[in-house]
């Protein structure tokens, strides 16, 4: 019974996948920009954590009260510094092409900084406490947490899109700016507040992955990647999608691992590309990708 | 409106101008650089036929990437899948299979047009942002599944092995000879193409998707045959710059950094235009000269230079230059020229 494991493993891991597809899916859903940076950026707020705690001897998890808000910040920056620029007009190209940018920037510029080094985050006995189950399956507490926490940071959206003033905001941009502007809406600001809330959830995720393993300034990318599959599994434009999305991926990913170790990764790609294949709207989604 | 029927009726007044001066002139230093270039081998120090090996190499993978995003509006992530299964096309077919090296390098570009067609099939299905990163996750699968391929070396990768039965600087001629042929290729390819129905029928989708295909351009079916031949041409420079490794690795040889390069090159050069491509890879050379002391920075300075066109001067330097002298070398688009203006149009 070692798969039913694997399954409960694959699913606390996917809790993390939905934590780093929230943000990604909000973006696009309210401006239709996919930042190619998303991974980079947890990236960055991996390491911001990793040097408060060598300054400051304190557990990671209370770096999130700094690093969170900090974060925001620079979302917000971010986007009305240069991305609102990149988004004027219809073409696609420039967002795509000053996100892939930015990506590199990041990328290279940590590199510089803290070295190729992998590092990690130590949050203490949280880290290998578990709950045992039965003698073939046992729940870690971090892992556990982690899951409640994505799902809690979805279910606030989700809250704040359906009935906050912001949320309505966000979602009259997303479905006509032009009209939402007349409306007395400054979009400027709107999608700079969006960013803000995607690169707190972003920095939540850097945090959470850190703790649970290594990094280096070269995994963003596959952490954008991760997230990206997330999202489209899960359906464009479903929230609790993203949520379903993750969870599959991960499980994929575990199921994967156990047939052959070089295959993680690569099922949960396969389970990417079949759901592309056979049913491009998602597992919970309502629209086709746009 | 009497103008318009006069000319229907009588000689045309006016007249579709498809060159221009700067064309004509830049047709003919072409051919003259193409020329001197050819004959490399005999007037060129061996050490920069291998620089210019990787400028071919790389002119043919921008040019081709501008043709994706340029022109097509397909903007690619996963263009390295082809540079890495032509380089792991041209390991098997010419050292598993035994055959000729360079008949290889050829087949290895098929293979990649090839493998372009279920791909396109799937990233197709994806716009915009998520088409760049479904195609990156594709270019992945590629990577994973020939690390997994225990006969193509797995993650460690192997050695050309077919290159040691040629003498040292016969091959080294014959590669750079291929690498020029690709790298001109390319650009001749991506010219022709613009400058018949295939270019009109991509002005007229870049310009308005929707009433391009209510007036019959098939929108799909052109932005597949645009990946194609991109896939065929990647698959190609892959399979030559390979050619002069000969060290193959799925790890370099799949790596997002070749995307990387021809993004930068076309960015900096002037996307949308057929000259940008080729001053990009001049500038992104000169450069890489200049700088490589510099390790990541180099790096860095890249990305911001890239992102800084986009914001500020969107069709690069070649864009600058030809707002300023209305230079055009490859001239694609259709001018009308009147032949009477004394009519008072």
């Amino acid at each position: 019974m070692t798969w039913v494991n694997d399954v409960v493993q694959g699913l606390l891991l996917g809790g993390l996948y939905a934590l780093f597809a929230t943000g990604l899916s909000l973006m696009f859903g309210v401006m239709r920009l996919v930042n190619l940076a998303h991974g980079d950026l947890s990236i960055v707020a991996a390491f911001v954590a990793l040097a408060i705690v060598d300054a400051v001897p304190v557990n990671p998890l209370w770096t999130l009260l700094v690093v969170v808000p900090l974060m925001f910040g620079v979302g917000y920056l971010l986007q009305r510094g240069m991305l609102n620029f990149a988004l004027r007009g219809a073409d696609p190209l420039p967002p795509v092409l000053v996100t892939f940018g930015l990506s590199i920037i990041i990328q290279n510029l940590l590199l510089e900084v803290f070295s190729a080094d992998s590092q990690g985050l130590d949050a203490g006995r949280i880290e290998d406490a578990s709950i045992r189950i039965s003698d073939r399956l046992a729940v870690g507490w971090f892992p556990l947490l982690t899951l409640v926490v994505g799902i809690a940071v979805l279910a606030g959206l989700q809250l704040v899109i359906s009935r906050t003033r912001l949320g309505r905001a966000f979602r009259a941009t997303s479905d006509d700016q032009e009209t939402a502007r007349l409306m007395g809406i400054d979009d400027r600001n709107v999608y700079a507040v969006a960013t803000g809330i995607a690169l707190a959830t972003v920095a939540v995720a850097g945090i959470f992955l850190g703790i649970r393993t290594t990094f280096t300034p070269s995994v963003g990318p596959t952490r954008l990647i991760f997230a990206f599959e997330a999202v489209v599994i899960g359906g464009l434009g479903s929230i609790w999608g993203t949520l379903a999305g993750g969870l599959v991926l991960g499980v994929a990913q575990t199921l994967g691992a156990q047939i052959s170790p070089g295959w993680g990764v690569l099922a949960g790609h396969l389970v990417f590309l079949a759901v592309l294949a056979f049913r491009p709207t998602g597992l919970l989604g309502r629209t086709v990708p746009a | 409106m009497s103008a318009t029927r006069e000319a229907a009726v009588a000689a045309p007044a006016l007249r579709v101008q498809r060159a221009t001066l700067a064309s004509r002139v830049g047709l003919i230093l072409g051919l003259l650089a193409v020329a001197l270039l050819a004959a490399g081998p005999l007037w060129v120090l061996d050490s920069v036929l291998r620089t210019l090996i990787s400028f071919f190499t790389l002119l043919a993978l921008a040019t081709m990437w501008n043709l994706l995003a340029g022109y097509a509006g397909l903007v690619s992530i996963g263009q390295q899948a082809y540079v890495g299964l032509g380089a792991y096309g041209l390991l098997f077919f010419a050292d598993t299979l035994g055959l000729n090296l360079f008949l290889s390098v050829l087949i290895a570009g098929l293979v990649g047009a090839l493998v372009a067609i279920p791909t396109a099939a799937l990233a197709f299905r994806l716009r915009g942002g998520y088409f760049a990163i479904g195609t990156w996750v594709i270019a992945e699968v590629y990577r994973l599944v020939v690390s997994n391929v225990s006969q193509l070396g797995g993650g460690s990768g192997l050695t050309l092995r077919a290159a040691s039965e040629y003498d040292r600087t016969a091959r080294l001629f014959a590669t750079y000879e291929l690498a020029l042929a690709v790298g001109v290729g390319a650009v001749v390819v991506a010219y022709v193409l613009l400058r018949r129905r295939l270019g009109l029928a991509l002005t007229a989708i870049r310009d308005a998707e929707a009433s391009a295909q209510s007036l019959g351009v098939h929108v799909f079916r052109t932005k597949f045959l645009v990946y194609l031949v991109a896939a065929f041409g990647c698959s190609l420079a892959g399979a030559v710059i390979y050619l002069n490794l000969l060290r193959v690795q799925p790890e370099a040889a799949f790596s997002v950094n070749w995307t990387a390069f021809m993004i930068f090159i076309v960015v900096i050069g002037g996307v949308g235009t057929i000259e940008g491509p080729i001053i990009g890879t001049i500038v992104f050379f000169v450069l890489q000269e200049t700088l490589s002391g510099y390790g990541a920075w180099y790096l860095v300075l890249l990305g911001a230079v890239a992102v800084l066109v986009t914001l500020l001067a969107r069709r690069g330097l070649w864009g600058l230059v030809a707002d300023r002298t209305g230079w055009s070398l490859f001239p694609v688009q259709r001018r009308l020229q009147d032949l009477h203006p004394s009519e008072g149009r």
